[in-house]
């Protein structure tokens, strides 16, 4: 009983928050599946737009612009690792860390802006002082003010928009560099621009995602990104295991595939209040994603393994 | 009268300082008048491959000029030439994109040389016509326009990549052992569509091809290569009037004796 209410208690804040994540998670889907890039850079990138949202609204920029510049904040941050990857010749996976790495300074600076030594590590923010447009305060209000209903309206909007461009000969011509670059560029389609501009417009979401969830949970902090190219990723595969399926042979199949991987993150999250309500102390957390998300990974590869030595097995 | 395709004294080492230095191509010069349909033969390592690889821009040459058209494209990258060339490779998955469908790919070749906008990527206008250019490959795809790539054959993803190669008409259209990985039968369809999109489109061509027969029968100019360079070229009547045995006997000479591809001889 004890179990249920506080699961119950959390439940809608779970919700709210793998919202959140989720357009966090349609970033990430972007890199991983239509440009076949693991970028790392979003663990910084998150943090990235968080701290420049905050430290704007601090500072009297409205709500609506200090969203606006963490978007693009975020597309300054996938645009190094595209050029590191692309123009320098670095594997993306490495382009994605030392850029993530060098956010870790900046993000401690974009926080610290205006203070002595120009540095801090956390940086609070209060919904009573300042206009946001989600917080985790209202996360049980019955009311237009439960930040749930944004988050509605953003993944829409958010879906509706990268559907579109995905749709149009310039968002063709980045999967299309996805998924083939030697027949894009033999098509005429220059593949290094392509892939910059996806890493800028994933890591835009991921920054925008990040400012979301810093006014959510009324801060913005130096660790808020850590591990979360593992929930993205996790949130893409149970989005992909659950409702693949149901996605695919529609006549808006990439609109549905984009809302599994969002559903994939909203699920990511109420799992884990689940185990949280089962008392898993909150230091496990991260070993038991990466244990999950590196089970998911595994299972495509096994299943393949299996059913050919089934095959084998039929044969002999 | 301008060539279609002009080789100036192309030159191509891989590897050069290195223990793996290998002279790839050593002075290759061609042209080709339009309308040429030229098939290429050679030992494996002859530079075959390579020299289309060259004209397309994989990677840049150590020196010569490639002229397609008048144009010099020596230092044009590779997705700036796609604008001259039609291309298809030996893979057949390389040719298109797996996880995209059939009239995707198709709008994705057919904005081949153009500037790619925010108009949308496939137009209602555009499916009737890749319906009807799928139909006339007798391989009932015009049905499956939005399956995706990835779950076709190798020779209906060879027969959608020459499409794709063609629907805007190319300078040049390049075919790098495109019947290779497939199987006699699908080989000979694919080569039988090679040969019509060919000429129903009067479209200049080059055929690398392993398969002697085939190099005599289709085309109408044959050249041989070995060690990089050009060591026999023919065309005309002289070209059809050729028999394997020609051939054979023609690459002994030049090579010494030597005849150390299977592949050549069993075909």
């Amino acid at each position: 009983m004890q179990f249920f209410t506080s699961f119950m208690n959390a439940l809608p804040g779970a919700i709210a928050q793998g919202m959140i994540w989720g357009i966090m998670a349609i970033g990430v889907y972007i890199t991983y599946k239509i440009l076949d890039i693991a970028d790392l850079t979003v663990d910084g990138s998150l943090c990235t737009g968080g701290a420049v949202c905050v430290i704007l609204t601090l500072n009297g920029v409205p709500m609506w612009i200090a969203l606006l510049f963490a978007f693009a904040a975020g597309m300054i941050a996938g645009f190094i690792t595209g050029v590191l990857h692309t123009r320098f010749g670095i594997p993306a996976i490495l382009a994605g860390i030392l850029t993530q790495l060098a956010l870790y300074s900046i993000n401690l600076h974009i926080m610290g802006w205006g203070t002595d030594n120009f540095s801090k590590s956390n940086l609070p923010i209060s919904v009573d002082k300042y206009n946001l447009l989600v917080s985790a305060r209202y996360v049980r209000n019955l009311a237009i003010n439960n930040p749930i209903w944004v988050l509605i309206v953003f993944l829409v909007v958010i879906v509706g928009i990268i559907y579109w461009f995905f749709g149009t000969e310039i968002g063709c011509s980045l999967r299309a560099t996805g998924a083939n670059g030697n027949m894009a560029r033999a098509q005429g389609i220059n593949t290094n621009p392509a892939k910059v501009f996806g890493l800028m417009i994933s890591n835009g979401l991921v920054a925008l995602s990040g400012a979301l969830l810093g006014q959510y949970q009324g801060f913005s902090d130096i660790n808020m990104g850590r591990g979360a190219i593992v929930i993205g990723l996790a949130a893409v595969i149970i989005g992909e295991v659950l409702f693949g399926k149901l996605c695919t042979g529609r006549k808006f199949t990439f609109a549905y595939t984009l809302f599994a991987v969002a559903a994939g993150a909203v699920i990511y999250y109420i799992v884990l209040q689940v185990v949280l309500a089962l008392k898993m102390p909150t230091d496990d957390l991260k070993l038991f994603s990466a244990v999950v998300v590196a089970i998911f990974l595994s299972l495509p590869y096994l299943k393949g393994k299996h059913a050919a030595a089934a095959k084998k097995k039929e044969v002999a | 009268m301008a060539y279609m395709l002009e080789l100036d004294n192309i030159h191509k080492t891989f590897n050069p300082g290195t223990i793996n230095e290998k002279i790839a191509l050593d002075g290759v010069n061609l042209k080709l008048n339009p309308g040429d349909f030229v098939t290429i033969i050679g030992g494996n390592g002859a530079g075959k491959s390579t020299t289309l690889n060259a004209i397309a821009g994989v990677w840049s040459v150590d020196a010569g000029t490639i002229k397609i058209n008048g144009t010099d494209i020596t230092s044009l990258p590779e997705y700036k030439r796609a604008k001259f060339l039609g291309r298809v490779f030996q893979d057949p998955m390389t040719g298109t994109a797996a996880t995209m469908s059939i009239e995707e790919n198709m709008a994705i070749a057919s904005r081949r040389g153009k500037k790619r906008t925010l108009k949308w990527g496939v137009t209602k206008e555009e499916r009737a016509k890749y319906r009807e250019m799928l139909a006339s490959l007798g391989l009932g795809l015009e049905d499956r326009l939005t399956s995706k790539v990835g779950l076709l054959s190798g020779g209906q993803r060879q027969a959608i990549t020459l499409l794709m190669a063609s629907i805007v008409k190319p300078d040049l259209l390049l075919l790098d052992e495109h019947t290779a990985a497939l199987d006699p039968k699908t080989a000979a369809k694919v080569l039988e569509i090679s040969d019509k999109i060919i000429e129903e489109n009067n479209l200049t061509a080059m055929m690398v091809t392993h398969n002697m027969k085939d190099a005599i029968a289709h085309g109408n100019r044959l050249i041989m290569m070995h060690e990089g360079r050009i060591i026999y070229d023919v065309a005309g009547e002289e070209k059809k009037a050729l028999h394997v045995s020609d051939l054979l006997k023609k690459f002994e000479d030049v090579s010494g004796g030597e005849l150390d591809n299977d592949r050549m001889l069993l075909s």
